[in-house]
């Protein structure tokens, strides 16, 4: 790796790593010093690698160069130092004492706790996710914008607040206690989750950019399943969806960045790799007596990962959607699990099904009753597949719609 | 949108003994018709089935083991769902397996004290 990949590089990995020790150590109130500190250490380091070359060890030279700045912080703010000082676990007499620990253990203990404080529930889910990514992922207000298709000045704001609400609340940077853990590690899950999907199914056209996210939400839940304490069934099951959807994240677009449909994509795109690793943390996930959606989520994501399109296959799903739908209602659901009826039943039930869930605002609703109606009565099909081109605002989705619309007109002549 | 409790009854008497592949075929029927109520965001509670055996309390501390299996009409289980008329809850009760083995549906609109 040449010196201009290096820094971006480092910065997307050991930023978020020394931000995390140091708001560990200062406290959730010092935020901004900590960032302050990280970025001025990445500023030396573009600017003298420039001039003298890379060093030996970038990383080791970074954690050097960041410890003594702290150590200057430190002196130069003495008032400061002596009141983190009093907070400081090892309780340092003077400033001077005060050593930032970058082994590999405190960094994971410190990136774990920051996940908790990032996924408090004091702040809203889209909060989450952009503190994620700003402290947890190393993610500037640039990228975070862009990722929500929004512009920098919502997002600048969105952190800053988060961060004030995370000051107001003084919420501690520490592992939650054991009995903490299950009420918390559910929230964090949901924001991890959420991280994911906004990579996985957002209508962003940036694809690296997208599959960052995916990969950064999966980093972040591969921490919870490395530690003891956060080691649970759900978290493992979390994951094991994780890479069952992102084995298929390269077929799941043309050359031409257009999406292909599942029933669609060359199979030989599939990430086995990934799917072998869905499987394990799907067996680690799989014991406890809880089941949680993401174990059902998994399940279904696991049939998807077999190519052969077999009756049992669509009949595992369709159980698992009545299951999920039971936990917890949401319309995605209730339409994949029409389409999965669809597959077992066959068409005329799922129809008569899917007019009952009633979700004519939606443009997949629209997509699902067009494909329903194939081949069963393509006027009809035709209508909803127009009524969906009207109500979608992606135009990867408009593209695909008016595909179908041409091959059932086509039908309907024929 | 009010709740209804959906009462299923039937003749333990008349339950077939289903063989294991029935039992399968039954779990699968009861699945897809709450996970179709479910699917319209009209589900409050699946509810639960309950167990034959019972017991009767009368007043003067007069229990009596359940007559249930005696009787043609035996409430087996029960559902929670929502719905804006009674009317509407009727309709989701169509299709429910109980119907096919004989039984039947009670809805009745639960008035919240």
């Amino acid at each position: 790796m040449n010196q201009a990949e290096l820094i971006p590089h480092l910065f997307r990995t050991e930023y978020r790593k020394i931000v995390s020790v140091l708001c560990k150590l200062f406290g959730i109130e010092h935020i901004e010093t900590a960032e302050d500190i990280v970025s001025d250490t990445f500023l030396i380091a573009s600017e003298l690698w420039g001039l003298k070359g890379l060093p030996e060890n970038p990383t080791a030279w970074l954690y050097t160069v960041a410890k003594n700045k702290t150590k200057d912080y430190l002196k130069r703010h003495t008032l400061f130092a002596q009141s983190i000082s009093k907070n400081i676990k090892n309780n340092a007499a003077t400033s001077e004492e005060i050593e930032l620990d970058l082994s590999v253990k405190n960094i994971n203990d410190s990136q774990l706790a920051m996940i908790f404080v990032v996924c408090h529930p004091c702040n809203p889910a889209e909060s989450q996710i952009g503190l994620a990514l700003n402290l947890l992922c190393g993610f500037g207000v640039d990228e975070i914008a862009s990722a929500f298709l929004t512009n920098k000045k919502v997002i600048y704001k969105r952190l800053q607040r988060a961060k004030e609400k995370l000051r107001a609340e003084k919420i501690e940077i520490e592992h939650p206690s054991l009995s903490a853990i299950d009420n918390r590690l559910s929230t964090v899950l949901m924001t991890l989750y959420l991280l994911f999907n906004e990579g996985y199914y957002s209508s962003n056209h940036d694809v690296t950019l997208r599959k960052e996210l995916c990969f950064e939400a999966m980093r972040l839940t591969y921490l919870l399943v490395e530690n003891e304490q956060t080691n649970k069934p759900a978290a493992n099951a979390l994951l094991s969806l994780m890479c069952f959807q992102a084995s298929r994240f390269d077929s799941r677009h043309n050359p031409n960045g257009e999406i292909v449909l599942y029933q669609d994509q060359d199979t030989d795109l599939w990430n086995q790799e990934l799917i072998a690793k869905g499987e394990y943390f799907l067996n680690r996930g799989s014991h406890g007596t809880q089941i949680s959606k993401y174990h059902l989520e998994a399940g279904i994501a696991y049939w998807h990962t077999l190519k052969a399109d077999t009756n049992e296959k669509w009949e595992c799903i369709l159980q698992f959607y009545n299951q999920l739908l039971l936990i917890e209602y949401s319309p995605i659901a209730a339409l994949n699990r029409t389409y999965a009826l669809a597959k077992v039943n066959g068409k005329k039930e799922a129809i008569v099904e899917a007019e009952k869930i009633n979700l004519s605002d939606n443009h997949l609703y629209h997509s699902l009753l067009g494909e329903l109606y194939t081949d069963v009565d393509n006027t009809k099909a035709i209508s909803h597949f127009q009524d969906a081109l009207t109500l979608t605002k992606s135009t990867a989705d408009k593209t695909l719609i008016s595909n179908k619309i041409r091959e059932c007109r086509q039908k309907s002549s024929n | 949108m009010k709740d209804f409790l959906l009462v299923f009854r039937t003749d333990y008497n008349t339950m077939p003994k289903a063989s294991p592949e029935e039992m399968q075929a039954s779990t699968k029927r009861w699945m897809d018709w709450i996970g179709g109520i479910a699917a319209q965001n009209k589900l409050t509670d699946r509810g639960n089935r309950l167990v034959p055996a019972g017991k009767v309390l009368k007043a003067d501390n007069v229990i009596a083991d359940g007559p249930y299996t005696e009787i043609k009409e035996s409430i087996v289980g029960y559902s929670l769902v929502k719905a804006d008329s009674i009317q509407e809850a009727t309709e989701l009760a169509k299709g429910c397996p109980i119907l096919r083995i004989g039984g039947n549906v009670e809805i009745r609109e639960i008035s919240v004290l």
